[in-house]
């Protein structure tokens, strides 16, 4: 599985090389994925707790507008059967579904993620590549009790203890803050919710289908031939790269800024020992492109690739 | 330019290869975009029907693509493509209402078959912290306040006179705010059954000593009253309630019995593998926990006032265990676990 052809190892995909993983679909296609990291994690966890502190304020403020009302229209404080009396259990259950049903009812969704996930970019997937279950998520999410609102209970007693902080305090602090620092001793960043649900979070991808990358060698120039063929390149000048320098190429070709086609014009006549500057470098750069890309896919049928300018001929 | 003409312009066969299929990308990256939005409802049954083809497609193109081209940008763009409509494909499509019946049509009560041994276990477990309780209490009535914390009761103490404790089983409360209490009750319970479960994660002892600590407040409780001799009415007015409630403890200790055994001895498979079956396996019973402490919440906040005997009270806890156990034993048997 981890010898995939999947992976190049010399094309850098994330910023941390260390969370690349593939995952194969059950069509037994290995996709890249990128493991979330755990600065990510917290991140989008901080905004989910913000997003439930501020429902759970305005839960709060409907109930006390709604017993104002109530009041205001005679009812009795003291009369819990009453129309008050509804709206206390409105409470009592609207905040059990918020803390316990935030996480599962998003990440059910399409989107698998909170809104602080989306946030952040990234999603709950299945660890093997299978479906993500119903069971998973809840699984994933009623193991948080532990490791997250379990401490926050240990850092509001011990807060409220003040001096009289006994021991076994600090030893259940301790242990407690093993659940919630989990993720950051495992290599795929799982937490203990993740280990029981055999789910794990990935960075979303969302690429878009760029152009061509040199269309002018195809363009029909004045005299009818393809543009392209204004440039010959023997053999010897296209061997000087590999496929490291054709994707740099590439890069630049995309950007398309006047600079760097300048730049890299100049030193790649300079590496094959043309003539400096003939003016048009866009479209000389593009016939180079067009050409080393046609010659290094070639080879590539016949199973011969050349990692980078470095690497031996065959 | 048209396509056509773009065609039999380009110079690169990788690229002719990326200008005959792009229309089908784009497409499928559309009705990708709109899914994800939620937008479902804008798309056409064409494009719904089309999506598990589009995708199919798209992965062998991918892998061609592996193979053939050296256009980065493109690789790039198919792999993302891939990935987000492989989360659409295999994403969580069950809606809720067809998850749901799934769930109480045999989902639930196979789940609770499959951790039988766990359950034992809890058992065990509860009955040894009654009788621990219990024991320790009737020979040194000072354990009591060790067990029950303060506050807790003022009235049901050792010692307490049985008109005082009789006057806590029946009648004399009001029966104002029936309906608050309950929503308290449950969702106090619901926390320490979510708490028991997701103890187990660190190998069930914790799981294992929750239990044994709530089972000997009710076995302390069970001593006081005993010496008043209102063995039969305090379970009573236990029971009325406890039998769905202390099941529902009872599953969700045994579920997190069943998560700590498979982490501590996964057998043949490896440890990953044994813990996320076991969890998947346990949060099915435990969305089964909450529903059940629902019900104990209502009968111990509305039933259990409104029935003043212990015949009664005794006669619909026994009719909710018989229910569960039914259920539990009973159901969903002839048919087959979905494919998992």
């Amino acid at each position: 599985m981890s010898s995939s052809r999947a992976v190049d190892p010399w094309i850098r995909r994330s910023a941390d090389p260390k969370l690349d993983r593939i995952m194969v679909t059950p069509e037994g296609v290995p996709l890249n994925v990128t493991i979330a990291s755990a600065g990510a994690r917290a991140g989008a966890l901080l905004l989910d707790l913000v997003f439930i502190q501020i429902i759970s304020t305005v839960i709060a403020l409907l109930c006390q507008t709604l017993a104002f009302f109530f009041m205001a229209g005679g009812a009795d404080f003291l009369d819990m059967d009453g129309p008050l009396g509804f709206v206390g259990i409105f409470y009592f259950i609207a905040n059990f579904l918020l803390l316990n049903g935030y996480f599962i009812y998003f990440e059910l969704g399409h989107r698998s993620a909170t809104w602080g996930k989306r946030l952040v970019g990234i999603r709950v997937a299945s660890r093997d590549g299978s479906r993500l279950t119903a069971e998973a998520i809840i699984a994933r999410n009623i193991v948080r009790s532990v490791e997250l609102f379990l401490p926050l209970t240990f850092l509001g007693s011990a807060g409220a203890g003040g001096t009289s902080v006994d021991l076994t305090t600090w030893a259940g602090f301790l242990w407690v803050l093993m659940f919630l620092l989990f993720p950051l001793f495992n290599k795929d960043r799982l937490r203990g919710g993740d280990v029981i649900a055999g789910t794990w979070v990935i960075q979303n991808v969302k690429k878009n289908l760029g152009d061509i990358v040199a269309p002018s060698a195809a363009r029909i120039s004045a005299d009818g031939s393809p543009a392209a063929a204004r440039y010959h390149f023997s053999d010897a000048e296209l061997s000087v790269y590999g496929e490291y320098e054709l994707q740099t190429l590439e890069n630049v070709l995309r950007s398309d800024q006047e600079e760097a086609l300048e730049k890299v014009a100049t030193s790649i006549r300079q590496k094959i020992g043309w003539e400096p500057g003939s003016g048009d470098e866009r479209a000389f750069l593009e016939a180079y492109y067009t050409a080393l890309r046609a010659r290094l896919e070639r080879s590539m049928k016949f199973g011969k690739r050349r990692k980078d300018k470095f690497a031996p001929h065959e | 330019m048209s396509t056509d003409q773009a065609l039999s312009a380009a110079v690169l066969r990788s690229d002719r290869f990326r200008l005959e299929r792009e229309a089908d990308w784009i497409r499928l990256e559309d009705i990708v975009s709109k899914m994800e939005k939620g937008k479902n409802r804008r798309l056409s049954d064409e494009d719904v029907l089309a999506l598990p083809t589009l995708y199919r497609t798209l992965l062998s193109s991918l892998s061609i693509a592996r193979e053939n081209s050296l256009d980065a940008g493109l690789i790039d763009y198919l792999e993302g493509l891939s990935l987000r409509s492989y989360f659409l494909v295999y994403g969580t499509q069950s809606s809720f209402g067809r998850w749901f019946a799934g769930f109480f049509g045999g989902g639930w009560s196979r789940a609770v078959r499959a951790i039988q041994l766990d359950i034992w276990i809890a058992l065990s477990v509860m009955i040894a912290g009654a009788v621990i309780g219990y024991i320790l209490v009737a020979g040194d009535s000072d354990w009591f306040y060790a067990l029950v914390p303060g506050g807790f009761s003022e009235v049901r103490v050792p010692g307490a006179s049985e008109e005082a404790l009789r006057g806590t089983l029946f009648g004399t409360e009001d029966s104002d705010g029936l309906g608050v209490f309950a929503a308290f009750l449950f969702s106090n319970n619901a926390q320490v059954a979510i708490l028991a479960f997701a103890l187990g994660f660190a190998f069930a002892i914790p799981s294992i000593l929750l239990l044994i600590h709530n089972m000997a407040l009710l076995g302390a409780m069970l001593w006081v009253f005993a010496q008043r001799g209102l063995t039969v009415d305090f379970v009573g007015w236990l029971s009325i309630h406890g039998t769905t409630e202390l099941f529902a403890i009872l599953l969700a200790g045994a579920a997190g019995i069943h998560v700590g055994r498979s982490i501590a001895f996964p057998g043949a498979r490896s440890h990953l593998k044994a813990a996320s079956d076991a969890g998947k396996r346990a949060a099915l019973v435990m969305a089964g926990v909450i529903i059940m402490l629902v019900c104990a919440g209502l009968l111990e906040g509305f039933a259990r006032q409104l029935i003043d005997n212990s015949a009664g009270r005794f006669g619909v806890g026994g009719g909710m265990l018989l229910l569960w156990l039914v259920y539990f034993i009973g159901f969903g048997r002839e048919r087959q676990r979905p494919g998992a």
